[in-house]
């Protein structure tokens, strides 16, 4: 039996670039920093003062009763996912064929601080009875499954960083296995508070360019000094083939295969030698099954951390060979900032409409490319990707020493 | 003073409108919470505390299993009200 294709038929975010994917896809090409100085009272005497807020609140576009039951997190999954399911044409689809695998890093996180706030200064009576399921990491998938009456599953894999990467790995799978049709998939997250950035900032991983936020995230640069907190998220709709077709749907791209490893190396630090990282692209072309040659675009973990963003590059390089001579990198952390559990699923979005527009986005902030870096970075402006059938992968890391490589075609009619 | 039945009607739709997003004309005291006025199980215990915290009355948990419409909510906070 030859195995399900699986196609992405359906696109929706909300990002520091923009409140929904055309505006982020034009502001990621135009080279824009989604970093601003945060305005919060807390923000103003912690040691990061920065971070990349998304463009739009959700207060903008959702009910106030309605966001007042779900955490910013699970409003980032909502806004993100209605776009994603109407911009696949609302799919009229068996509920017990439709899936929904979407991760959180860290869950709900500014919910559960905000409640401690409540319970200490005012009893555990006040305390919101939407308060475990306003936290669960679980929550944003659960809440989107029920909106689209989802029945063959729903699922989070969390895996810090990786998260958002891995939900898609899960989602393709559940697809394969002939479990769903259609799975809606993504990552979110909503972090940016006093706590968790003095957590990261404590961990010495956050940089603290105070002076010059749009100038903070600079992966591959000389002088980067740490990554740039973001929130937001980003949901695909993943669909069998022969099901996006029957109904003729748009498709934007195939999802040809991933490849999981994990480090056994450090709980935070990246392996300097990359060896998960090198067998993580390995896996997933073997998955893929396409040869090297049509590898023509990467969308880099790259998160600006003096550490990692060379080992990723050596480790590429390692698993590629002479093929990443032809492999434009693009590290559109430089830009969005770090979504943690949300950055897999918008990266695979840009790799997508990348695949679609044949059109590496720019990497912004490099002033003095480190020397370290041998791999060929598109900097500043896009880059027209080769005409013809093309593939690229989307590499994530996260804490834990999770390595999650995921690799998208064009898809050609 | 004693509550009246109109105050503390209108202080349980000011609850309402606040926890549910519903229109404040549509509450009354024939509406039943659940399925007239989108307030599930956990909204009901928001609605509760806040109707405690308003007119200064202990509803005890036996007694908002009870609950079925605004009516018998109003009614209760009122007989045992301050």
């Amino acid at each position: 039996m030859t195995r399900r294709r699986v196609v992405v038929t359906g696109l929706g975010a909300t990002t520091p670039l923009g409140g929904d994917v055309s505006s982020t896809w034009e502001a990621l090409l135009a080279g824009k920093s989604g970093v601003r100085k945060l305005e919060d009272e807390w923000a103003q005497e912690a040691s990061v003062t920065f971070a990349a807020r998304v463009a739009v609140e959700p207060s903008e576009v959702m009910e106030r009763v309605e966001m007042r039951r779900l955490d910013r997190s699970e409003q980032f999954a909502m806004i993100a996912s209605r776009e994603a399911w109407k911009d696949a044409g609302t799919p009229d689809v068996d509920k017990e064929r439709l899936g929904v695998v979407i991760a959180s890093g860290i869950g709900g996180v500014i919910t559960l601080l905000d409640q401690h706030d409540v319970l200490k200064e005012k009893g555990a009576r006040f305390v919101s009875p939407h308060t475990v399921p306003m936290l669960m990491p679980n929550g944003p998938a659960a809440n989107v499954g029920l909106e689209l009456q989802a029945k063959a599953g729903v699922h989070t894999p969390v895996s810090a960083c990786a998260s958002g990467a891995e939900a898609a790995g899960y989602a393709l799978e559940m697809i394969r296995n002939n479990r769903a049709d259609i799975v809606v998939t993504g990552g979110v997250e909503a972090a940016i508070h006093e706590l968790p950035m003095a957590g990261f900032a404590s961990m010495k991983a956050l940089s603290t360019r105070n002076d010059a936020p749009a100038k903070a995230s600079r992966p591959y640069d000389k002088d980067r000094d740490g990554f740039v907190l973001g929130e937001g998220g980003g949901v695909l709709v993943f669909e069998e083939l022969e099901h996006a077709k029957a109904r003729g749907a748009k498709i934007y791209a195939e999802v040809m295969g991933q490849g999981l490893t994990s480090d056994g190396f450090h709980i935070a630090a990246p392996d300097p030698e990359g060896h998960g990282v090198t067998r993580a692209v390995k896996l997933a072309l073997t998955d893929a099954g396409i040869p090297l040659s049509e590898i023509v675009h990467l969308n880099a973990h790259a998160t600006s951390t003096p550490a990692g963003d060379v080992a990723e590059a050596n480790a590429l390089a390692n698993a590629l060979g002479s093929d990443i001579s032809h492999v434009a990198v693009s590290a559109t952390k430089s830009m969005t900032g770090h979504l943690l559990g949300g950055a897999g699923a918008i990266e695979s979005i840009f790799c997508v409409l990348a695949m679609y527009h044949h059109k590496a986005p720019p990497t912004i902030n490099i002033e003095n490319l480190d020397e370290a870096v041998t791999v060929d970075v598109v900097r500043d402006i896009p880059r027209d990707l080769p005409k013809g059938s093309i593939a690229c992968l989307n590499d994530s890391f996260g804490f834990g020493g999770h390595n999650v490589v995921l690799v998208f075609r064009s898809f050609e009619k | 003073m004693a509550l009246t039945v109109d105050e503390v009607l209108a202080g349980i739709k000011e609850i309402v409108v606040e926890v549910a997003g519903i229109d404040a004309n549509i509450i009354a005291m024939d509406k039943k919470f659940t399925d007239d006025l989108d307030v599930d199980s956990l909204s009901m215990v928001e609605v509760v505390v806040a109707a405690e915290e308003k007119f200064g009355v202990k509803i005890p948990d036996e007694e908002v299993t009870k609950m079925a419409t605004v009516g018998d909510a109003v009614n209760f906070i009122v007989a045992n009200g301050k």
